[in-house]
């Protein structure tokens, strides 16, 4: 056997290191993180701005002018944090798989690693939960800058922990389904019919529990997964605000979690392998 | 069609039996019943029209498609069974630029390999030593939007070759490239084939299939039609091997001249062609005479310069074209002869080779572009 200076294969020259799916995992989920912390500022830019004109429109403008009382800013910045969660999730999935999938390809090269398919989409949700998460936290500094001082409590901190990490990953397991069902001729009406309907049915601006005088949108509302993220985390942060029981939020978050992971990665396997 | 071990009992690269691939909602299956084996270091060419089967052949045995039936695997690593597996064993060069357009040109070739488990050191190593081989080093670290495609192409090959794959996989490795990075590529194939790099590749280019490829095997509406080197496909085509001769013949009818040399030992038949001679010359006699192959094609020669001028009446020119079970050249002398004896004057020899155009028209009765 002769060896090669170069690094090329040679059918009999040394094979490569043992990796393993895990390993693979890692660095593909290390691929999105160093793209995402290389343009970090205009990620946040990104998943920040609407939030924040949220919270200063409805929780700086609105009661400043007396339109909307002072204590709803402690029911608006649960609602918000909820929102940006679960929104970033969605996006972080849904948007890079669509182009992925119908124009760039460049998923392609992740999807011939030595790693199970199935895996490369959980490393889209981690990813995409990651994002997720620090954006909702971002909202902390963000809310204190805008109102002054934001509603937090340190008995709270678990069920806080827990709701925006279920809320990260119910909003990226969604984003997965809407990003390989959605054919990309349809991407921009989906968007419109999807996106904005749940910013509003998800129980960010209100209570749930308010709602008895409007029972059809209760409902409504009720269909929305954000809602439970929305009043877990009024129940970690605000406990005096009526809310659901968090025991209700986590289950309904639990099942949503695992139903729309499983079907996501059905619909990722069948774009990712004909 | 022979499949399996070769001849000296090595396992082969790439082995597919009896595959099938019928898509969804598919009427027809796109692969149908595909057997072929890819010896280490070999390039294997698959040859064939837009639609023939080739991608998803590749597509299956790289694991982004998944078989209906048969098998297919990868150094005895079934593609279906164990597709995380056979990942590591293969590389594929796609028809579309995929690059990573996040990253540049280095860290494409970085993350590729850490994707396949390369350590680190090695991996700096590879890409190093493999941007400076395909002429990229300067623009290592340039965004891949702003290549061409044969530039593209380029990283990606090279990309390819960052987990040291058993087989390289080309799907129509030169489709839209201009000329120059056209052989490039070719130079490159040649490259790794001689360092003993499995390559398998589709085109539907045959110039490309016969300068490349080991072994070619074509491919129409999902059924490999042939397999055999280059060579022999074209060797296995009896009368599609042409001598074409000029002669002036000295104002007597051609008919006897044509019938002597139809009957010499090795022509197959004979056929009168078009004359640059003047007005009025004989008719055509071809059809009369047409084999199964029915006068199509065949002769590769260029058109020689005419004969006599036009000016002498009495001499007319004859163009002949023969179809040869054999090899033209020993045909020359047996022809010669026979023309002397008629007392026409030979003025032209042309030997026209079979290409592998003429082996697919042969095989599917139709052109390949």
């Amino acid at each position: 056997m002769t060896t090669t200076t170069s690094p090329a294969p040679t059918a009999t020259g040394p094979r490569r290191a043992a990796g393993g799916p895990g390993r693979a995992f890692l660095a593909v989920l290390w691929r999105d993180l160093y793209v995402t912390g290389r343009e970090l500022p205009v990620f946040l830019a990104q998943v920040v701005l609407q939030p924040l004109f949220l919270l200063f429109v409805f929780g700086k403008v609105l009661t400043d002018l007396g339109f909307a009382q002072a204590g709803y800013t402690r029911v608006l910045f649960p609602g918000i944090v909820a929102l940006t969660a679960f929104v970033t999730g969605l996006q972080s999935t849904a948007f890079p798989l669509v182009i992925d999938f119908s124009f760039t390809k460049e998923i392609e090269d992740r999807l011939l690693a030595p790693l199970p398919v199935g895996m490369v989409a959980v490393e889209k949700v981690v990813f995409a939960s990651l994002r997720a998460l620090l954006a909702a936290l971002v909202m902390l500094p963000v809310g204190i800058w805008i109102l002054g001082s934001v509603p937090w409590r340190a008995s709270g901190v678990p069920l806080f922990v827990t709701i925006l990490v279920l809320g990260c990953l119910v909003g990226s397991c969604l984003g997965m389904i809407m990003g390989t069902a959605v054919p990309p001729n349809r991407i921009n009406v989906m968007f419109a019919l999807i996106l904005t309907p749940l910013l509003f049915t998800g129980a960010s601006q209100y209570p749930w529990a308010s709602l008895d005088h409007l029972p059809w949108f209760q409902v409504v509302t009720a269909c929305n997964p954000l809602t439970y993220v929305s009043e877990g985390m009024r129940a970690a942060l605000v406990p005096e605000v009526p809310h659901m029981r968090p025991w209700v939020s986590v289950l309904v978050l639990v099942v949503t979690i695992v139903v729309s992971l499983a079907v996501g990665i059905r619909l990722f396997l069948r774009r990712a392998v004909d | 069609m022979e499949v399996g071990v070769d001849g000296n009992g090595q396992v082969p690269v790439v082995e597919v039996r009896d595959l099938v691939k019928r898509y969804r909602k598919a009427k027809v299956n796109a692969v149908d019943g595909v057997s072929f084996a890819v010896r280490r270091g070999e390039v294997f060419g698959l040859l064939g029209p837009n639609g023939a089967g080739k991608t998803t052949t590749v597509g299956i045995l790289t694991t982004r498609v998944r078989r209906t039936a048969g098998m297919a695997s990868v150094s005895g690593v079934d593609v279906g069974v164990d597709p995380v597996r056979a990942r590591g064993l293969v590389a594929v060069v796609p028809q579309r630029n995929n690059l990573d357009r996040s990253l540049s040109i280095r860290q494409n070739l970085l993350f590729h390999a850490a994707y396949h488990g390369v350590p680190a050191a090695e991996r700096t190593r590879r890409a190093d030593a493999l941007l400076k081989e395909f002429g990229l080093a300067e623009r290592a670290d340039d965004k891949p939007d702003m290549f061409s495609g044969g530039q593209a192409q380029r990283v990606m090959v090279a990309r390819a070759l960052m987990h040291a794959p058993e087989v390289l996989f080309l799907d129509e490795p030169t489709t839209g490239l201009d000329p120059a990075a056209r052989l490039f590529v070719w130079d490159r194939v040649r490259d790794l084939k001689a360092r003993g790099v499995t390559i398998v590749l589709t085109t539907h280019d045959m110039d490309e299939a016969a300068e490349l490829a080991d072994r070619v095997g074509i491919m129409d509406h999902g059924k490999l039609l042939a397999l055999d080197t280059p060579a022999a496909l074209t060797r296995g085509l009896p009368g599609r091997t042409t001598l074409e001769v000029a002669v002036v013949l000295d104002g007597t009818p051609p008919d006897d001249l044509l019938h002597e040399l139809g009957a010499l030992h090795g022509v197959e038949r004979v056929e009168q062609v078009a004359s640059a001679g003047p007005p009025g010359g004989w008719p055509p006699m071809g059809e009369a005479m047409g084999g199964p192959m029915g006068g199509a094609m065949g002769g590769q020669a260029d058109g020689p310069p005419s004969g006599p001028p036009a000016a002498a009446v009495v001499q007319r020119e004859l163009r002949a074209r023969l179809y040869l079970a054999g090899d033209a050249p020993q045909l020359v002398a047996p022809v010669a002869a026979v023309v002397a004896n008629h007392d026409a004057q030979l003025t032209d020899v042309a030997i026209g080779s079979p290409s592998l155009e003429d082996v697919f028209i042969a095989l599917t009765g139709r052109a390949l572009r």
